[in-house]
């Protein structure tokens, strides 16, 4: 049934390693059903997907895999209370229009959720605002300001804050490269060095 | 009976079945077809279940209009139901006019055509009689059971009814209640086959006329609700019947008078009057969630292990993506293994009968999956 030969890509497997066998996971833009394979596979989860694509939602589905069709915004709010362990929503939040209410809602259907950004305070971002004066456009941020997905960009410092103001506990913080490559930084190195980072997040 | 080509089954001789509305049903005629063969282990079973107006001939050529079945492109050899894998049943509805007992059948207490004497039934009652028929065939567990529409209804019926005797289920384009709109559309239905001076309550069997031109306003008005208003008008648009200007008359000047004309006119000659209104109204009365006080969550609590797929169409107005997405969001709170989809299509409710490369490569997945999960494929 699943392809286990394809390696999970390292910033998958970051998040992966945090998900303990046997848990209820559901995975928010699950895309083509990677990361929820590995983990059924690997780690006999009970995994569910929603993915917005019909191209992701048929790869779950010829993987066995079990997804809903629909986005953050819209359909979080159909799953009932605590019927999940784990929410991942991964590289998601700054493309949706209420990241609030996203991040409580994950709380409210999971006991834990994981949560992985794009730093929009790394040095290279500040640096090409600064110097060009418009809106960054990168390797990893393709897009311009007007035809971007990516409406809700945050720093790693601002989603601590956010988290802190809303009382949510982080269980763990690991900021990362593109590659997945783990850097070990505090709070405010990684907010200057980190392209990424993974938020273990619970009540 | 007329005379129906294929099987039939005669069910509940020992026990009657007790319908919905609390009457008894003694001894019920099955009308069905199947295709491919079942295996040792029984493991192979798909029911195919059919829409209102649809029937048991899903892949044969119809007895009464000489086409090929109505789910032709789905089920054969090498098909996405592969009849060289799988054992495919398909039975025409409790209520219908194809072999399977209904009002055009003789009622064994008058000897006479059941007309309106024959009970009002509902969707559930028409999935007992697919559950006997299943008996029939020792056919303990079924491989899938799958159907658009109505036949969507059925599948989402069995969910509740007899959940511990599915692998896997598939509805498209379905819907767990009907709606005022739904109801709305039945009643204009069947208010035109009543008004018809030839249905005469119902006791039209036997005579020179029976109420077609009723009944084909009331094909008319559905086929309507089964295309979107795009496909109408990428169709018909305003274009004018054979002719190069409007007639100042009430000709069918336009295309699609003519069309939905000659959809009425060849409807009457395959389905029977009385047989719409009963199963149009099995329809109005579906509200699933009505039976669990509201929530619709717990009609699949029984269902956690069966795989199940909903699917839905962009343009069905019928029986919209929200219907369905509600089904898919109470199987998933329910803790139901399910997937969901609405398939991108300008052809509106009809798009289940269709060519959708989409739904196709979505089923081929799910059904696969199934399989070997199942256990039915190395």
């Amino acid at each position: 049934m699943s392809n286990t030969t394809v390696p999970l890509r390292p910033d998958l497997k970051l998040i992966a390693d945090l998900i303990e066998p046997g848990a209820r996971v559901l995975d928010v833009g699950c895309d083509d059903g990677a990361l929820l394979n590995h983990l059924v596979t690997e780690k006999q989860v009970d995994g569910r997907g929603l993915e917005i694509s019909q191209q992701g939602v048929n790869a779950c589905v010829a993987k066995g895999l079990f997804v809903m069709q629909g986005d953050a915004d819209n359909d979080l709010t159909e799953y009932p209370d605590g019927s999940f362990d784990y929410v991942v929503l991964s590289k998601t939040l700054q493309a949706v229009h209420r990241p609030r209410d996203v991040l409580l809602d994950l709380l409210r259907i999971g006991t834990k959720a994981v949560v992985t950004i794009p730093n929009f305070g790394h040095w290279r971002v500040r640096l090409s605002l600064l110097r060009r004066g418009r809106m960054p456009v990168t390797k990893s941020l393709t897009k311009a300001w007007y035809n971007t997905d990516n409406i809700h960009f945050c720093t790693i410092l601002d989603l601590f804050e956010l988290l802190e103001a809303e009382g949510i506990k982080i269980s763990q913080f690991v900021p990362h490269t593109k590659d997945g490559k783990r850097l070990s930084l505090g709070t405010l190195r990684a907010n200057w060095y980190a392209d990424q980072a993974l938020f273990l997040i619970e009540n | 009976m007329r005379g129906i080509e294929g099987h039939t089954a005669q069910l509940f001789a020992a026990e009657a079945l007790t319908l919905d509305s609390g009457v008894m049903l003694s001894s019920v005629t099955v009308g069905f077809e199947t295709y491919g063969t079942l295996n040792a282990a029984g493991s192979n079973a798909v029911l195919v279940c059919h829409a209102l107006t649809g029937d048991q001939y899903a892949a044969s050529k119809h007895p009464l209009t000489g086409k090929p079945g109505w789910w032709d492109r789905l089920i054969g050899p090498g098909k996405l139901l592969d009849t060289d894998k799988y054992f495919v049943v398909c039975s025409n509805v409790l209520g219908s006019c194809l072999g399977t007992t209904g009002p055009w059948e003789t009622n064994p207490k008058t000897g006479k055509p059941w007309g309106l004497d024959f009970p009002v039934i509902t969707i559930r009652d028409m999935v007992r009689v697919q559950a006997a028929l299943l008996d029939h065939l020792s056919i303990e567990k079924l491989f899938m059971v799958i159907g658009g529409s109505m036949g969507g209804m059925q599948v989402l019926e069995w969910l509740t009814t007899y959940p511990e005797r599915l692998n896997s289920a598939v509805a498209l384009a379905t819907a767990a209640r009907h709606t005022a709109q739904n109801i709305a559309f039945h009643e204009v239905g069947r208010q035109a086959v009543m008004a018809d001076p030839h249905w005469q309550g119902g006791a039209y069997y036997g005579e020179a006329e029976k109420p077609d031109k009723g009944l084909a306003v009331a094909r008319m008005t559905a086929h309507i609700t089964y295309l979107s208003e795009d496909a109408l008008t990428k169709k018909f648009g305003r274009n004018l019947q054979a002719r190069d200007a409007v007639t100042f008359g009430f000709d069918a000047d336009f295309q699609v008078e003519s069309y939905l004309r000659h959809q009425g006119s060849a409807f009457v000659d395959r389905f029977d009057a009385n047989s719409y209104l009963y199963i149009t109204r099995a329809m109005d009365y579906l509200d699933i969630a009505r039976r669990y006080d509201g929530r619709l969550a717990d009609a699949f609590k029984g269902a956690a292990n069966v795989r199940c797929c909903v699917i839905s169409f962009s343009s069905d107005w019928l029986y919209p993506t929200v219907e369905n997405k509600q089904i898919a969001h109470a199987m998933n709170a329910a803790g139901v293994p399910v997937s969901f989809a609405e398939i991108n299509s300008p052809h509106g409710h009809d798009a289940f009968l269709l060519e959708e490369p989409e739904m196709d490569q979505m089923l081929a997945g799910f059904i696969g999956a199934a399989a070997k999960s199942g256990e039915l494929e190395p």
